[in-house]
């Protein structure tokens, strides 16, 4: 496994916000108090100093590290993302699924990112669609059609948690890319396999199979629970997904979520093209109406597709009398900071840092003290934008949730406007 | 910051932002109905209000001014404990003088914008740090006293800043107190959660800010305070700023637009073919595969 050195800080640090719910079916055979000492795995947050000392670990400036490396793969420039995404995830509930070296087992783990990583993609891709398929006793089902609800998604997902026989990959594939090749041209195709098998039991030659996804543009990335598998490689790489495999749970999490941001969009993947969208009005509080979506009369509070007037409860959809793609204006502004992303900050140099009278005394965001005890400069960073001083902790929230920098924007001409009214 | 381990914060103990609008171009507009000094008074009267309720309620006052944005008070200092009032007012007019000194000689017709997206930003920051400190921390939310007209550039900075606050279960009560209704601010409570006010009666300001804004969110499930008014959830196009109804959005950028056009006047993409129709269309042949 490639990632094995790199991800060893990581997992070293992860291991601390490792899951408290034990099952019982986990540590079976062992006493309470030997097994808090195998869960807890004190001794790895501890390490060395220079001096032979035991120190615990500076989780501070390894998040940081670690948030860095992240940041360099997703704001490579300007680069066109595919923000309309049309994604299969499919997951493995073979035998193999049932293993418990994942606690309470692999499956059970599986589900739960999955369920996390659905609210997660919803929230940064509003306009994209989710389907789940799994496989089982050696052939695929689809469990859930694509849809952009994410409760509906995760009710269907929780009920069906079951693992038995074998998995087919290529039954898998065969389904979900004629599945995909029915949604419009301007989406992004993409299937999330989630392989908990070391083996695939395919009806046929996988191989064509694979050709056929690599010809209809889905894009299809693996995360393996097990090792390593040639077949899954060779698909990520044909097709040009990511193929990745988890070392435990905290880093099976960092990989799911890695595919929640949108992937750069490949020119020839999708047709630029125009959708037609309907930005419904908010009907008035108190009117009767029976819903189109759940065949209900329901008072107040729907929403009215500018088209067939017909009501609906929620947004983002489809309209089911007309088929008009509605959503409100909150909807598209929400990917536009996918488009205008915010310059990484850069480090402060040690020069300029050890001077105290050039580096202000809070950080510009939070108002933390740029110091450390002792009167030390702690680290800190600047936005090469506005010159302002930032704290790590806010340098984190900034690029992953905020994504504005307080110190360009609170100053008057200093930043690239991007003229859009809601 | 004392150290949050040793207070007891329980479920109603609440930090307020106050972000504070501090444009000299809309104050002056406003002179006559409200005339900043006495805005200050009933704002004072108002922080003192919420210091009063509970022992450990905090509040940090962040001034967006048409230049620049900066803290003026934080109640967790030690400088803040005493001559509350003092204090304030000596940054504020600190903070107002840079502010005027930073002002480019072009002159601007009308009250222009003033940089909430700024300023609502470094709440954020520090809400932030607040939620680090600790499992126990007073419950934030941010209050917008706000005058100035929306400024269209900072949307989508503002609409960055209302998602990140939605995220974090941080409200955003709003107070309007120019003639106009704030688009953003509508949006921004509507989304997050929080209260839009626009007073009809300015000399009344305190009574306002006291009866609806005064509250801690977990006694805001008792209250009946002001119902979210219609929120215009449309969108206007690109091409003319008009508000529509349908329209044509591009694939790639989500640019909006009330025609189909030929190109994206914002990305450059071409549009290949005739505007998709919900309708699904199966590609096959869309293309010749060039690797099969």
């Amino acid at each position: 496994m490639l990632q094995k050195e790199s991800n060893d800080g990581e997992r070293r640090f992860n291991r601390e916000e490792e899951e408290e719910d034990d099952d019982d079916a986990d540590g079976r055979g062992r006493d309470a108090w030997e097994r808090t000492y195998a869960d807890e795995r004190s001794w790895e947050s501890l390490q060395e100093d220079e001096s032979g000392l035991l120190r615990p670990i500076d989780n501070k400036s390894l998040y940081h590290a670690q948030y860095r490396r992240r940041l360099r793969t997703t704001t490579a420039a300007r680069i066109q993302k595919g923000l309309i995404r049309y994604l299969y995830i499919m997951i493995d509930l073979s035998r193999a699924a049932g293993e418990t070296d994942y606690k309470p087992s692999r499956m059970v783990v599986v589900a739960r990112q999955v369920e996390a990583f659905i609210r997660e993609f919803f929230d940064q891709n509003p306009l994209s669609q989710i389907g789940i398929v799994t496989l089982k006793d050696g052939v695929a089902h689809s469990l859930t059609d694509l849809g952009g609800s994410p409760e509906s998604h995760i009710k269907v997902l929780m009920g069906k948690l079951t693992s038995s026989g074998d998995a087919s990959l290529q039954n898998g594939l065969d389904l979900v890319q004629s599945l995909l090749n029915q949604i419009p041209t301007y989406g992004h195709r993409e299937v999330l396999i989630l392989y908990s098998a070391l083996s695939t039991c395919d009806p046929g030659d996988i191989m064509e199979t694979v050709q056929k996804c690599k010809a209809s543009k889905v894009r299809c990335s693996v995360i393996g629970l097990s090792a390593e598998v040639y077949i899954c490689k060779y698909l990520c790489q044909e097709t040009g997904g990511s193929y990745s495999v988890a070392l435990d749970e905290s880093h099976l999490k960092e990989l799911v979520f890695e595919h929640a941001p949108p992937p750069p969009a490949i020119a020839e993947f999708a047709v630029a093209n125009l959708i037609k969208m309907g930005f419904p009005q908010r009907a008035a509080e108190g009117v009767i109406s029976i819903c189109s979506c759940h065949k209900e009369a329901k008072i107040g509070g729907g929403y009215t597709c500018p088209r067939c007037k017909a009501r609906i409860c929620d947004l983002p959809t489809e309209c089911q009398i007309c088929g008009l793609t509605l959503v409100s204006s909150p909807h598209l502004a929400r990917s536009y900071h996918h488009l205008f992303p915010i310059t990484p900050f850069g480090d402060v140099s040690p020069s300029v840092s050890n001077d105290p009278r050039n580096l202000p005394k809070n950080c510009f965001g939070c108002q933390q003290s740029l110091l450390n005890p002792g009167n030390m400069p702690a680290s800190c960073v600047s936005c090469p934008k506005c010159k302002q001083y930032f704290c790590l902790d806010c340098d984190i929230y900034i690029h992953e949730s905020l994504h504005n920098c307080p110190g360009c924007e609170s100053f008057r001409h200093s930043k690239s406007v991007s003229t859009a009214e809601g | 910051m004392t150290p949050v381990s040793v207070k007891l914060y329980t479920d109603d103990v609440s930090l307020l932002m106050v972000l504070i609008d501090t444009n000299p171009f809309f104050w002056n507009s406003v002179k006559s109905a409200l005339p900043f000094s006495k805005f200050l008074s009933h704002v004072l009267a108002f922080l003192n209000a919420i210091v009063l309720l509970n022992q450990l309620n905090q509040v940090v006052v962040i001034a967006t001014g048409y230049n620049s944005c900066d803290y003026i008070f934080d109640s967790s200092t030690s400088e803040g404990q005493t001559q509350r009032a003092e204090h304030l007012l000596q940054k504020l007019e600190d903070f107002v003088n840079k502010d005027e000194s930073l002002c480019r000689e072009d002159s601007v017709d009308g009250p222009g914008f003033s940089l909430l997206s700024g300023s609502l930003s470094m709440a954020l920051c520090y809400i932030q740090r607040v939620f680090r400190s600790g499992p126990l921390h007073p419950h934030p939310r941010i209050l917008c006293l706000h005058g100035s007209p929306d400024g269209p550039g900072q949307y989508v900075a503002i609409m960055n800043s209302i998602f990140s606050a939605q995220r974090s279960m941080v409200p955003i009560d709003s107070c309007v107190i120019g003639a106009q209704h704030s688009a953003f601010l509508q949006q921004a409570s509507y989304i997050t959660g929080g209260v839009y006010l626009k007073p009809q009666l300015l000399d009344g300001l305190f009574q306002y800010l006291s009866t609806v804004f005064a509250t801690d969110l977990h006694s805001r499930g008792f209250l009946q305070l002001p119902k979210p008014a219609g929120v215009d959830f449309r969108a206007s196009c690109f091409c003319h700023k008009n508000t529509i109804d349908m329209g044509y959005i591009c694939s790639v950028c989500l640019s909006i637009f009330c025609k189909h056009q030929k190109k994206c006047s914002t990305c450059g993409s071409v549009f290949g073919q005739a505007p998709v129709q919900d309708s699904s269309t199966p590609d096959r042949k869309r293309k010749t595969p060039m690797d099969a």
